[in-house]
């Protein structure tokens, strides 16, 4: 990381020093230019390359900042470079606006966001031709004094651009390392699981909307003076969010220096061919240039390496041993004293979609350390239940107490931070992330907000654990569904709960990977979490349970020792229909 | 703000509602090749052009009648569809890197445009623009009135394609799963190379449409984007009735506000309105 941020001053450093050359102004206009594209290409990529949520309305906030400083030189005689921070905070501002209403309708993702920011730019635009921020003539800066900082103005544009560009690419670096870029991968994945494992979603999304937008709002400032005659039309064309979409995608979205080698390419490409005298036969080869990169580099001109130089797993020893080391107990059954205390009380829970009441009434407690299975037959609730004790569904009514505090209705990720844990039935591991940095992500986010160097050992560990040590640098893909399930495991338990919710663990496993299963369950019991299980496998349920609650069309019918429970006449009517006789 | 007469009003919606009827030419296609081939297709928009451009060609040069000239642009426009669908197959391109193979194709034609018919501003003088027709006061110019029709007229077969029959059916469970769809016997494969064939003629038809009521440029390629985006979305992507339905909504609001206020204040109605319905719209999406 420190040799990263060396280079990355070292290449700035040289650059800053092109002006003493001397050189044509024509070559530090077109340097200009490129790191003009390399602080936009990189600012969009901090939200939209890292989190998915891809923008269409970069050039808005571009054209925020141009406006703010055309509009405070040009009218309020304010000094260029104190209006660039202005820049900088109104296009932040308006980001945030945007985002506190956008990022909180769950529905807001994908292509409807892209919309959403392109439509923006078009009401954005309409206003400031309108008003008299512009008012339709345009905006000349021709007048407003430029700053001494290079030799001639040429080399002072040069110097700015490449301070921003060099401050940019160094944020987007410093970002993909931090705990924001490491959720903001997840939220890419799977924005729900991302929630669950404790990634504050939404505020992290806003973060890294503003800094982005924030960062094009002060390459928008430097860019009026630049041109020093700014237009509605030019400024808010659809060049600029096209142009950075394409310049990130063909860099690559998932690397931190993508954008920017992106948004020399195609800088360089354009330039090269507008500047000669073949110009309309160069634009149709960047076209043909654009195309064939995609269609043999898909994922980028750096996406492809990365992925390849996936580092090995790190000091993975024997996984017999190193297991019997740390569980010495796995064996032993802690016997739960029914006077132990509730870890979980859950008090008239009810919950409603579109008329169909998916729980009703539901109360039932869980004691400290106890395993409680949670059975009944398919539709009851049981899954209902779990979303919304881990906070992906707000409850319509009821109280759920953890450790006596009210969580109904709390976001995910709060809940998740309190410790509790839960898997999915169908598992859902982070796609592009390998093996290893799944479960670490999730030691990151959890109860024990763990450092990216930690979180990385407490991985390996887990994964021991989970009988995965092997699979650490591989891709989800790459795994069975015997292994899905158990990385499931590995990322609950990484994440140090004190409370689980498994979700079907063992549904589609055969035989004897139920064995490994069961086994994995009560080693997991060992380490001191309280433990609830969704599921169907019987044979599983009477080895683990201590206690059972069996739900039926949402509510509890039956409560207690797992084969009491499973007696009771109105468990038997639920499973098999009323007796033929009653 | 002031408040327009009866018949200018009138003459606004009417306006607003042909313009809406260009929209949805131009935003089928896009749709359908969105909601069912998982594609955001720019090229939709280049080909457009060039179909305006063949049609000014073949009618100006040729003598043709601009509306004949779709015979002959048809089926080279599926042709073109069924090549463009093949590269996709071939490259098993996602849909966020379609959007960047059919840009670069957007900039080819768009050179080729500007190597064949130059920058300049080129228009279709065709018989069809002198005819004038009045209903009451409204005077109703006949080449957007055939927008209109071709617009109804293509968006209903479309819809009826989809709904009643089994090539439309199979297309919808193709386009939701496609591994179960084939698992059910549905050549998934072939229905995309017709269906990308399809998306193209439709082009060539917004071409059409495109040549009889306004003034060709290369760069105009582009100023049709943002709003036709903004069509498609809100009509429902591969909805064939959608990008009519929201065309008319936007350009009737569009052309209500430019006669109320000032023409360049059309934009913040329309786009006002779709993101409010993009936040407020219930159910799924």
């Amino acid at each position: 990381m420190i040799r990263t941020v060396v280079a990355l001053v070292v290449v700035a450093a040289a650059l800053a020093m092109v002006p003493l050359a001397g050189l044509p102004p024509f070559y530090e206009t077109f340097l200009y230019l490129v790191f003009h594209w390399i602080v936009l290409a990189t600012s969009w990529n901090i939200l939209s390359g890292y989190s998915g949520y891809l923008s269409f309305g970069h050039g808005a906030f571009f054209g925020a900042g141009v406006y703010a400083t055309a509009t405070l030189a040009a009218h309020y005689e304010v000094p260029f470079l104190w209006t660039l921070p202005v820049a900088a905070a109104v296009a932040a501002v308006l980001s945030l606006v945007i985002g506190l209403v956008v990022f909180r309708v769950r529905r807001v993702r994908g292509e409807i966001f892209a919309l959403l920011t392109l439509a923006v730019t078009f009401v954005l635009a309409t206003i400031i031709l309108n008003t008299p921020i512009d008012g339709g003539p345009g905006v000349y800066l021709s007048a407003v004094p430029l700053p001494q900082i290079g030799p001639n103005a040429s080399s002072t544009f040069y110097l700015l651009a490449l301070a921003l560009a060099f401050a940019t690419v160094l944020i987007a670096y410093l970002v993909c390392g931090a705990r924001l870029g490491r959720g903001l991968f997840a939220i890419h994945d799977d924005e729900d699981v991302a929630e669950v494992m404790g990634v504050p979603t939404y505020r992290f999304k806003l973060a890294a909307f503003a800094l982005s937008c924030a960062l094009a709002g002060i390459a928008g400032g430097i860019h009026a003076l630049f041109v020093s005659y700014v237009t509605v039309g030019e400024t808010f064309s659809i060049t600029v969010p096209l142009s950075v979409v394409l310049m990130s995608i063909l860099g690559g979205t998932r690397h931190w220096a993508g954008p920017a080698v992106g948004a020399a390419v195609i800088t360089a490409l354009m330039y090269a061919f507008t500047a000669s005298d073949y110009a309309i036969a160069g634009k149709a080869i960047v076209g043909l240039v654009l195309v064939l990169v995609i269609l043999f580099m898909p994922r980028g001109i750096l996406g492809r390496r990365r992925d390849r130089t996936a580092p090995a797993a790190p000091h993975a020893e024997p996984a017999t041993s190193r297991r019997e080391n740390e569980v010495p107990s796995a064996r032993a059954e802690p016997a739960v004293r029914a006077d132990a205390p509730a870890i979980l009380e859950i008090f008239d829970l009810a919950k409603a979609f579109a008329g169909v009441q998916a729980l009703s009434n539901v109360t039932f407690s869980v004691r400290d350390g106890e395993v409680l299975g949670l059975l009944g037959p398919n539709g009851s609730g049981k899954s209902t239940l779990i979303n919304v004790v881990s906070g992906h569904y707000r409850p319509d009514a009821g109280r759920i107490l953890y450790r006596g505090i009210d969580v109904a209705g709390a976001p995910g990720h709060r809940i998740a931070r309190a410790g509790i844990a839960r898997t999915y039935q169908i598992p859902r591991p982070f796609s592009q992330m390998t093996v290893r940095d799944n479960v670490a992500t999730a030691a990151m986010f959890g109860g024990a907000t763990l450092s990216r160097s930690a979180a990385e050992r407490e991985a390996t560990r887990w994964l021991e654990f989970a009988r995965l040590g092997d699979k650490a640098g591989a891709l989800p893909d790459e795994l069975n569904l015997h292994q899905r399930k158990f990385l499931e495991l590995a990322r609950a338990l990484a994440f140090r709960p004190r409370l689980v919710l498994l979700d079907e663990v063992l549904s589609g496993l055969n035989p004897s990977e139920i064995d490994s299963a069961v086994e994995l369950v009560r080693d997991i019991r060992a380490q001191g979490a309280t433990i609830v299980l969704v599921e169907h496998v019987m044979r599983a349920v009477m080895a683990l349970c201590d206690r059972i609650v069996v739900l039926d069309h949402g509510e509890v019918i039956a409560e207690g020792a797992p084969a009491e429970a499973m007696r009771s006449p109105a468990v038997v009517t639920a499973y098999l229909g009323a007796p033929a006789h009653a | 703000m002031n408040v327009p007469s009866a018949t200018l009003l009138g003459q606004a919606i009417l306006s607003g509602i042909f313009i809406g009827a260009l929209y949805a030419v131009l935003g089928l296609g896009l749709s359908l090749a969105w909601g069912l081939l998982g594609q955001i297709n720019l090229a939709h928009f280049a080909f457009a052009f060039l179909g305006a451009y063949l049609t000014y060609q073949l009618a100006t040069v040729g003598g043709l009648d601009p509306l004949f000239t779709l015979a002959l642009i048809a089926p080279a426009f599926f042709a073109l569809g069924v090549a463009m669908q093949w590269l996709f197959t071939r490259f098993r391109v996602s849909p966020l890197n379609s959007l960047l193979v059919t840009f670069g194709l957007t900039v080819i034609v768009e050179t080729l445009i500007q190597a064949i018919w130059t920058a300049d501003f080129r228009r279709l003088e065709s018989g069809y623009a002198d005819v004038r027709l009045r209903i009451g006061t409204l005077f109703v110019p006949l080449p957007e009135l055939l927008t209109l029709g071709i617009a109804i007229a293509l968006s209903l077969s479309v819809w009826a394609v989809l709904r009643y029959t089994d090539v439309g059916r199979s297309m919808r469970a193709a386009a939701e799963d496609a591994p179960i769809a084939a698992a059910f016997g549905v050549n998934e494969r072939l229905l995309a190379y017709v269906l990308s064939g399809v998306c193209a003629m439709l082009a060539g038809a917004a071409g059409l449409c495109l040549a009889l009521s306004q003034t060709l440029a290369p760069a105009q390629i582009y100023a049709w984007i943002g709003v036709i985006f903004a069509v498609v979305m809100m009509g429902g992507p591969g909805r064939a009735l959608g990008p009519l339905a929201a065309g008319i909504v936007i350009g009737v609001s569009e052309a209500v506000t430019m006669a109320v206020t000032a023409p360049a204040w059309a934009p913040v109605v329309s786009f006002t309105l779709l993101i409010l319905l993009l936040l407020l719209r219930p159910g799924k999406t």
